[in-house]
């Protein structure tokens, strides 16, 4: 269980989470919702260790981790995906996967899972990253990041800029994750994207909880949505 | 051929040349070629830096200067032997770049380059302060005795060749072990995106100092070795220019490769020494082609060869 229990953290002095507090299980896809400059992202990076917290705790199963350095945080089993990609780019496409393997000295059996997962990669694995496509680019960050074996995923805005047929394969991929017990937390823009996937949807606004609801719920009655985030 | 029999082929190559070249050249070329080597070991230290790990130091003399004085100071006034010479200024070189890095890598980027470039001033200036042991500017002559090495006298030319060479084979083995290794690999991570390579479980800041440290070393060994081969010890190896040269060596030779250090170190010595036959404005020649050699190969020498010929070149 990760558990964002409280938080408060921010830019400076710009507080922008406010008592925020989430909660994912293994095996489940908990998204994230909200207006431009809501705190998604930020959220994000305050469990990441990436900003300090000024009030509240992160918990990976009961051990509080947010007072680790970020790449202990990492090391304790969460990979996190940043939007815009971000890739070795000079690399090819072999040498980012490897840089993930080699954080844990992982052996072949699991760049071969994450492959399983991306066949496109394993046509380009000589290839400088630099030169993949954007969807490609998205497959290979994701796929470096589960080279690590995380057993919670953050995802910021996976299918941002991608083709129909891009948005269905990574989402196919966040899928088959959390059947394999990865607990994933996933900020999108799109509605429909998130109905697709979600098991829980959180609402969030000026960096608080607005309310969490099942997205079975949400599908029934899209009144919620409306509220939260129409103009 | 696979990458890891080229790259032997290639290295194992290089070094078989150099050791041809103690029989075959001529007097001249032998001496060059000796302090070539010696200096781009110095170079390779500094490309673990920058060309591996992004870190641009503009401080490298400090290390260089800790080695020489290291040594020097304990072969002329400890009255250690040449051997253990080396080994004080190795270390001394380590303990100057661990305590450089734990400081210096709380900034970056421009804030880096001021800040080592501050610490070598500032060595500069210690060797300067303690004129009555390090001789200041004028320097000191290690004589013929505090030069024998193993029973081998570093003197005479031929032996002196041979040592170079020795050092320059064991430092060129050791950083192509190192850039094959884990931890050489994390260090090109953090040269392409460090948050990244953060983010993905690796302590970075503790990976840099390592890369310090190593860099720092193996210049501070090049510093002592160059004392010890040349017998001479001096306060210009400590300034500021000695903190250009070797990024203009790498830059020139390829950052980022193995061979590159020595192809730019011996490249620069020989456009300096050639230009130099016909002009007295040999500067002049060496500037315009410096120029040229950015413009149309910025990668550098070795840099061209793996973007044209052979991409996985180390």
């Amino acid at each position: 269980m990760l558990e964002i229990d409280r938080i408060d953290a921010g830019y400076g002095r710009a507080q922008v989470l406010r008592g925020l507090s989430l909660r994912i299980s293994p095996g489940e896809i908990l998204c994230l919702l909200g207006r431009n400059g809501a705190g998604k992202t930020t959220t994000m990076k305050a469990i990441m260790g990436l900003l300090p917290l000024t009030g509240g705790q992160v918990r990976l199963d009961g051990q509080v981790i947010s007072e680790l350095p970020a790449h202990r945080v990492a090391g304790a089993g969460i990979g996190y995906i940043p939007q815009g990609r971000r890739l070795f780019s000079e690399l090819t496409v072999a040498q980012n996967l490897e840089i993930g393997l080699r954080v844990k000295n992982s052996g072949p059996e699991v760049l071969e899972g994450v492959l399983e997962l991306f066949p496109r990669l394993r046509e380009r694995m000589g290839q400088r990253a630099q030169t993949l496509s954007g969807g490609e680019q998205q497959m290979l960050a994701t796929a470096r990041a589960l080279c690590v074996e995380p057993r919670y995923l953050l995802l910021d805005e996976p299918t941002e800029g991608l083709q129909p047929s891009m948005i269905e394969a990574i989402r196919q991929v966040v899928v088959v994750m959390r059947d394999r017990g990865v607990g994933v937390l996933l900020v999108e823009q799109r509605v429909d994207a998130v109905l697709s996937v979600a098991d829980r949807v959180a609402f969030i606004e000026n960096g608080r909880n607005l309310e969490t609801v099942a997205a079975d719920d949400l599908r029934r009655d899209h009144s919620v949505i409306e509220r939260h985030l129409g103009v | 051929m696979s990458d890891g029999a080229r790259s032997l082929a290639l290295h194992g190559a290089l070094l078989a040349l150099l050791l041809a070249g103690a029989f075959v050249l001529p007097a001249y070329h032998h001496g060059v070629l000796a302090r070539v080597m010696v200096l781009s070991v110095y170079a390779a230290g500094y490309n673990i830096m920058f060309g591996y790990t992004g870190l641009l130091s503009l401080g490298h003399a400090l290390f260089f200067a800790a080695g020489m004085y290291g040594m020097g100071l304990a072969v002329q006034h400890g009255g250690v032997t040449p051997a253990l010479g080396l080994l004080a200024g190795l270390g001394c070189g380590l303990a100057v770049a661990f305590a450089l890095g734990l400081l210096a890598l709380r900034t970056a980027g421009v804030a880096f380059m001021i800040v080592t470039l501050m610490f070598a001033q500032a060595g500069y200036l210690t060797v300067l302060y303690f004129g009555p042991y390090t001789r200041g500017d004028e320097g000191f002559v290690l004589q013929g005795a505090q030069r024998v090495l193993f029973g081998f006298d570093l003197s005479d030319a031929g032996v002196r060749y041979i040592a170079a060479l020795i050092l320059f084979a064991a430092v060129l083995v050791g950083v192509l072990a190192l850039v094959r290794s884990r931890f050489g690999r994390v260090l090109v991570a953090i040269r392409e995106n460090e948050e990244r390579a953060r983010m993905l479980g690796y302590d970075t800041f503790a990976h840099k100092l390592g890369a310090v440290v190593i860099s720092g070393g193996i210049a501070a060994l090049a510093g002592a070795a160059y004392g010890l081969l040349f017998g001479y010890v001096g306060a210009t190896f400590a300034s500021v220019q000695y903190s250009i040269f070797p990024l203009l060596w790498v830059l020139l030779g390829g950052a980022g490769t193995v061979i590159g250090p020595f192809l730019g170190t011996l490249f620069m010595f020989y456009l300096i020494d050639l230009s130099s036959g016909y002009t007295s404005a040999y500067m002049l020649i060496a500037g315009v082609v410096l120029v040229a050699l950015t413009l149309f190969a910025p990668q550098g020498l070795a840099g061209e060869l793996r973007r044209r010929i052979w991409r996985g070149l180390p």
